[in-house]
């Protein structure tokens, strides 16, 4: 299949403000928008014919000049006209930016530049869709399933109740699965008209090209503070690669808003077209480059006035939301500030840089604050109790990794007062209730707040059910005191298996639906500021010689509102915080700047972190409840552990080395001209 | 992926008849070849596999050297006690590189024949001239980090990936080779390698068919041994400039020494210039600076790589003088 003879398809509505659900037309054109397009589709019997079939195919390309180079294109920079997400504004600016910093006595005035990079999952995209009857079971690796069923109908054109979405388990998304790709859209295209199970999985080479980027941005940020370290000017501008035809902007100024205080703000975000794929939400979309520019410009301030970075934040603390002038709803930066700082001996901490060597390492400590807005989504959710007593849980949620399957199992169980093995969760599948599945560190609160008023409702069905029962031994008590426990239902000492109840009443077993609102249709989330935190540590060696940067231990404190599994929780932040190193010293996928190729385009030549390079690494918790987050007070985590991390290896090279390097990742020539020279 | 044939060899003397036949290759561990084929890179019509021939051993020689069996995994060479102590530089060598999985296959042959990770060589689309003679070098004016300070042609700035021959060059060790006429030869490393000239598709002076049927290690030179690899990652990463040292020092002055870098060059760089200002001089950062300076005298970079030369000064200076201290291992 080629552009032409690949059927009519939808086009993307560009004014649908969330882009996961639009439509994702493939083969639809003969012009080639970037490097690695796909270009035509072979379809054979065996994977191996395939292949085979492909590498026969010869294209012709006419040739025109492109656009790749990020500095070089400066000129073609441009601000949006539209809010990020639909929802978060470009530009901000608080009291006067310019009269603020000029006042200022101490003044940091730095850019700093982030790379490309991508989410590589373990698990490639890949799709297989079976056609049944006119229906199309689709087997997608997605992160959300509503979103792929509803690209897939926009882009075929075919009615919403013929596509049949299953990915029970996914092997990984970080945001490269928040929408499908062309890996789905053309195996719709094909098992459609050869009315045969097709299936498309991307190469490992593929991926870089067809799937979530992260543009890389150049961030300038100015802070000018009085000489006891308080703030009085913050700014933090943001420019980025983009599409030419569709804009793609990541938040990356975005929590700087929230962060310290300071009268006098200025944030932007501008964008510059290049002829590259386009950008997408990568993991932590916004925080994991802003964070680790502005933590790192937060540390070059310290510096600057030879203040104590833990202290330097403690003092910029804000009483309310910055910009917003809200309320926190909780916040506890300072207690994970604190706590991390005790925990990790930071009084231990070399004050001044390139002072301490151990051998061949030069060493260091370094740290950084994190944040996250926390975001909620519509999520519905079905809970339903068989005459046995068992419940079976059901949504569209997705588990990509992160413990969706254990974290809803154990809040069904408390909100019903069963054992675990007796309920089951069913997730995955475009016939239970709609969710926004996972993605923005939402999954798990929402679908679990959804989840837990579902089992509310079942209670508060049953316990009306058996009062108004005479056969019931709760008959005529008051609902109010009902306690679910064990399998049984008990009022004032009065006791009845849950069971029970549901049999006599609900032979057919009974279901209640359970939901979680939109933010906008949570005044919560109008009235408070509802974010996550994190404080974050890190020792590194840096040799001597060589500049080979290694990390020597890492940790995590962490605000997150109540933690629904500690074990699925530690993992997520885990994992974000060696994101974060990698971020910081490893990640860089490099364009050819003659053809807009990815040149890094395997796990060979695209760095990620290696065991190796990952030693002692512990994330703690604070205890908590956000009450105004959610029923639960329970808050997204998984991309908070990102938030900062690799501004805190940066600093400690820094405070190994004495050399700031602001181009990122932190490759060993950018640090070898600031060595001594060997000695002797 | 291509159609191609399979037969294992069942020894050395079938193999090199088998290879004769036109688009033939030997396999052994696969850890490389496999790849390049599933990439179109490598099309092999036939594949001769000689990973089961009789040629895992090692030997002690009577003169206190060892004959490697080209067959012997990259494992099984890195922990054998002999090499351990008597070619330290090897087994650290071999340590360094891929990961304990790849090892456990990778066999001593094939990693000698790995082929460089250019990627421009990985990218079928691109112009290569070691991948597709004639259609140029994408690297040069391209994305050149990892590639070439020495010996590199307008042809061709690939290196030559391997850490163990990196060590073997410093070793002078000597490559065994059956030809399809079932001749035997010896060729020392460092004539086994080709630079790239305006060939850099033809990277050793193996014959069509002839086969390592075994690599000889000549008694270990007096001295300590050290292989230092300098790396973006701690682990399962290429080096981007190593060295292997082996200095003999007596109370006043260096008596002999051997130098050889990895992540530099087409092939293990043997740096003749660099032994040559150290033997008979003090055992001093000063010598080692001068070593450092004449084995990099003729170093090119290309612009991303450009930093190499300075970092291989740095190691080289770094490595002699732990082995000067007395330091069994580098870390």
């Amino acid at each position: 299949m080629t552009h032409l003879n690949a059927p009519a398809q939808g086009s993307p509505d560009l004014s649908m403000r969330i882009e996961y659900w639009r439509a994702y037309p493939a083969l639809s054109s003969p012009d080639v928008r970037h490097y690695g397009q796909p270009v035509a589709l072979v379809v054979a019997t065996t994977f191996e014919q395939a292949r085979a079939a492909a590498n026969l195919v010869d294209v012709e390309y006419a040739g025109a000049p492109g656009c790749y180079d990020f500095a070089a294109c400066q000129d073609q920079t441009y601000a949006p006209d539209a809010l990020i997400y639909g929802a978060i504004p470009p530009d901000t600016s608080v009291g006067d930016f310019d009269a603020g910093f000029d006042s200022a006595p101490v003044r940091i005035d730095v850019r700093y530049s982030t790379p490309y990079e991508l989410s590589q999952p373990m698990e490639p995209h890949a799709c297989l869709v079976v056609p049944h009857g006119e229906d199309l079971i689709v087997h997608v690796s997605t992160q959300i399933v509503d979103a792929a069923r509803s690209s897939i109908v926009r882009t075929l054109l075919i009615d919403p109740e013929r596509i049949h979405i299953i990915t029970p388990y996914v092997g990984g998304g970080f945001g490269s699965k928040l929408r499908i790709h062309a890996e789905t859209i053309l195996a719709a295209l094909a098992a459609r008209a050869l009315r045969r199970p097709v299936k498309v999985a991307l190469t490992r080479q593929q991926m870089f090209h067809l799937t979530g980027l992260r543009p890389t941005s150049s961030q300038r940020v100015r802070l000018g503070a009085q000489r006891d370290g308080r703030l009085v000017a913050i700014a933090h501008e943001v420019t980025m690669h983009t599409n030419p035809r569709s804009d793609f902007i990541e938040p990356t100024a975005a929590t700087t808003r929230s962060l310290y205080a300071a009268p006098n703000r200025l944030t932007s975000h501008r964008l510059t077209p290049l002829d590259l794929p386009r950008g997408e939400d990568v993991r932590a979309p916004g925080e994991a480059p802003g964070m680790l520019v502005v933590e790192s410009a937060m540390d070059e301030l310290a510096d600057a006035l030879g203040m104590d970075p833990v202290e330097l934040r403690i003092r910029n603390e804000p009483t309310v939301d910055p910009e917003q002038g809200l309320p926190f709803s909780d916040r506890q930066l300072v207690d994970c500030l604190r706590e991390g700082a005790r925990r990790f001996g930071w009084e231990r901490r070399p004050a001044t840089p390139a002072s301490v060597r151990e051998g061949q390492w030069l060493v260091g400590y370094g740290m950084a604050a994190g944040i996250r807005g926390h975001i909620q989504v519509p999520t519905t959710a079905q809970v339903r109790l068989a005459a046995d007593g068992t419940a079976v849980v059901q949504t569209d949620m997705t588990d990509i990794g992160t413990g969706t399957y254990t974290v809803l199992t154990q809040v069904a169980a408390d909100g019903l007062g069963l054992p675990p093995d007796q309920v089951r969760v069913e997730l995955g599948r475009s016939e239970y209730p709609v969710s926004m599945g996972s993605g923005g560190s939402w999954g798990a609160a929402n679908s679990s707040t959804a989840v837990h008023r579902a089992c509310q409702a079942l209670r508060e069905k049953l316990v009306a059910a058996a009062r108004n029962d005479v056969r019931s031994a709760l008959h005529g008590l008051d609902p109010a005191g009902a306690k679910f426990s064990d399998g049984i239902v008990s009022i004032d000492g009065v006791s009845e298996a849950l069971s029970e109840i549901v049999a006599r009443n609900y032979p057919d077993g009974v279901a209640a639906d359970g939901q979680t609102p939109a933010m906008r249709d949570d005044p919560n989330y109008a009235d408070y500021s509802i974010h996550t935190y994190g404080a974050h540590f890190a020792e590194v060696g840096v040799d001597a010689d060589t500049a080979e940067i290694r990390l020597r231990r890492m940790l995590g404190v962490f605000s997150v509102g109540r933690v629904l599994n500690a074990k699925t929780a530690r993992s997520q932040l885990i994992g974000g915080m060696i994101w974060g190193a990698g971020a910081a010293l490893e990640e860089d996928a490099v364009v050819d700047l003659r053809s807009g190729a990815f040149v890094t385009r395997d796990l060979a030549q695209y760095l990620v972190p290696v065991h190796a390079d990952i030693p002692e690494v512990d994330a703690v918790v604070l205890d908590g409840y956000d009450g105004k987050a959610n029923v639960l007070g329970a808050k997204g985590l998984g991309e908070l552990g990102i938030c900062g991390a690799g501004a805190a290896v940066a600093n400690a090279v820094f405070n190994a080395t004495g050399v700031r390097v602001r181009d990122f990742p932190i490759t060993l020539e950018k640090v070898l001209p600031g060595l001594p020279p060997l000695d002797d | 992926m291509r159609s191609f044939t399979y037969e294992r060899a069942t020894d050395a003397q079938a193999a090199v008849a088998a290879v004769s036949r036109p688009g033939a290759k030997f396999i052994s561990g696969g850890t490389n070849l496999l790849d390049l084929m599933k990439l179109d890179i490598e099309q092999p019509g036939h594949l001769v596999d000689i990973s089961r021939l009789p040629l895992r051993d090692i030997e002690e020689l009577p003169d206190g050297g060892l004959r490697i069996g080209a067959q012997a995994t990259n494992s099984d060479v890195a922990a054998d006690p002999r090499v351990r102590t008597r070619y330290p530089v090897l087994s650290q060598a071999l340590v360094s590189g891929a990961s304990g999985q790849l090892r456990n296959k990778a066999s001593t042959g094939g990693n000698l024949l790995q082929r460089t990770r250019c990627p421009y060589f990985y990218d079928t689309a691109a112009g290569c001239n070691k991948r597709n003679p004639g259609s140029g070098c994408s690297a040069i004016g391209g994305f050149n980090r990892i590639h070439a300070i020495l010996g590199a042609s307008d042809s061709c700035i690939a290196t030559h990936p391997s850490d163990m021959a990196v060590a073997m060059t410093a070793l002078q060790a000597r490559i065994e080779l059956l030809d399809a006429d079932q001749s035997v030869r010896r060729v020392v490393i460092t004539d086994f390698y080709r630079l790239p000239g305006e060939t850099p598709h033809i990277e050793t002076v193996l014959r069509p068919g002839e086969m390592i049927t075994s690599v000889v290690l000549p008694p270990p030179p007096p001295g300590r041994q050290l292989y230092r690899k300098v790396r973006d990652r701690a682990s399962y990463e290429f080096a981007l400039v190593s060295v292997a040292a082996i200095v003999s020092a007596g109370q006043e002055t260096i008596d002999e020494a051997r130098v050889a870098f990895g992540g530099v060059a087409h092939q293990p760089w043997r740096s003749v210039e660099a032994e040559a200002a150290l033997t008979g001089r003090p055992a001093t950062m000063a010598t080692y600076r001068a070593a450092a300076e004449a084995a990099m005298r003729d170093a090119v970079g290309q612009g991303h790589n450009d930093f190499k030369i300075e970092l291989a000064k740095r190691t080289l200076c770094r490595t002699l003088a732990q082995l000067a201290w007395g330091a069994e291992e580098a870390r």
